[in-house]
């Protein structure tokens, strides 16, 4: 073994070193380390945050729908009900128009009957007289008599 | 071979194992060792804080990421041996990881490609691998021990440190016994940390410089060698830089 001065310039060296590593090497990479850890820290973080908000969206969507689906039923409901109720409208107004009609039918009856008796009441005095005629075998002047004839004429 | 003339076996393997020194006795200094050392660690350290500088807490780039993996593995052992916040610890982890495993890394270089291309500039003597020279071991493990007692003693104050020397383990009226043993303790940690990586790499080396001196047979072994070699490379960057951290950490920390 050969124990010289070298001892001292290796000395020299590693102090050299150590302070280079002390001071420019290790520092600077352990910051670039614990930045990088805190970064992915930071983003696993947001994914989480952003999962929890998707899961409040989802909740979100599911509640407008359920109320979407309770406002259609009610508007169902409702168009219904108006739908009875313009039934019973129309059934009422189309009564009141049968009711109408049926009135001025039996109006015409009436009158027809009318018309129809006066009719009658005519040929059955003609007969009456046609009748008496033969009765009588005997002209019955029509013109002596015409008077009495439309007395019983009124009275049938 | 390196120098181009005729040379035995054992001149040879000297040879390899010679460092290119310049001066007398203690006051010379292996330049081959300083050199590549130095050089190692500029362009990786220099490296690695331009790639820190211009880290980004994004994506990282493929060699960003590597990097991070690497330092963050050390970390993560320095975390879990030692329990209080240091900002030295770390950092004092990742240096020795790296430096030593790309110091011990020289030694997959060919034995004698480095020495064969510097010998055309006249450089007959080098040692490429820094960690087989003690003084780097050394030098790197009694900078470890000062780092551990003055950190002892930052913890602890200085009455708590001296206390813990003069009264553990067998309480302060076994003090001179205390010392002796406390002396024990810290001697041979710097001396097992230094002396292990440079053992380890030293007979690596010699392997390989044995292996290189088969002919042609050296091409089925050195390649077996080299991958197990990989192992040792990367087990004793782990271990010094390990056994770092546990002392620091025992030093901050009563123990008895």
């Amino acid at each position: 073994m050969n124990i010289n001065a070298t001892l001292f310039g290796e000395a020299v060296w590693f102090g050299v070193f150590i302070w280079i590593t002390m001071k420019y090497v290790w520092p600077p990479l352990q910051k670039a380390i614990a930045d990088r850890q805190a970064l992915i820290a930071e983003g696993l973080a947001a994914g989480e945050r952003g999962k929890h908000e998707l899961e409040l969206a989802g909740k979100r969507s599911a509640d407008s729908l359920r109320e979407a689906k309770v406002k259609s039923a009610e508007i169902v409901v409702a168009a219904e009900k108006r739908a009875l109720q313009v039934i019973e409208e129309a059934k009422l107004a189309a009564k009141v128009e049968a009711d109408k009609v049926v009135a001025s039918a039996q109006a015409e009856i009436a009158q027809q009957v009318e018309q129809a008796r006066a009719e009658l009441r005519g040929k059955v005095a003609d007969l009456a007289v046609a009748g008496a005629e033969r009765i009588l075998k005997r002209e019955v002047d029509a013109k002596a008599h015409a008077e009495m004839l439309a007395a019983l004429k009124q009275e049938l | 071979m390196a120098s181009g003339e005729a040379l035995t076996s054992s001149e040879y393997i000297v040879h390899h194992l010679t460092n290119n020194a310049v001066g007398e006795g203690f006051w010379s200094l292996h330049l081959d060792t300083l050199f590549v050392s130095g050089i190692i660690g500029l362009v990786a350290f220099l490296g690695m804080a331009k790639l820190a500088k211009e880290a980004t807490s994004g994506v990282p780039g493929p060699l960003q990421s590597f990097i991070e993996i690497l330092l963050s593995f050390v970390d993560q052992q320095a975390k879990d041996t030692y329990h209080g916040r240091s900002p030295l610890v770390t950092p004092l982890a990742i240096t020795i990881f790296v430096w030593v495993f790309l110091m011990n890394a020289m030694d997959l270089i060919p034995v004698d490609f480095l020495p064969l291309i510097l010998g055309v500039f006249g450089i007959h003597y080098f040692k490429a691998v820094p960690t087989t020279d003690p003084n780097l071991t050394f030098a790197m493990s009694l900078t470890v021990f000062t780092i551990m007692i003055v950190m002892g003693i930052k913890v602890k104050g200085v009455g708590g440190f001296f206390h813990e020397v003069v009264a553990e383990p067998f309480g302060i009226k076994l003090a001179p016994l205390n010392i002796v043993f406390r002396l024990i303790e810290d001697l041979a940690k710097p001396i097992s940390l230094s002396l292990r990586l440079f053992g380890n790499m030293y007979a690596g080396e010699m392997v390989f410089v044995l292996i290189a001196l088969l002919g042609v047979w050296q091409l089925p072994l050195a390649l077996p060698w080299a991958l197990f070699h990989i192992l040792i490379i990367t087990l004793q960057a782990f271990v010094f830089m390990m056994l770092t951290i546990v002392y620091l950490s025992m030093a901050s920390e009563s123990h008895g």
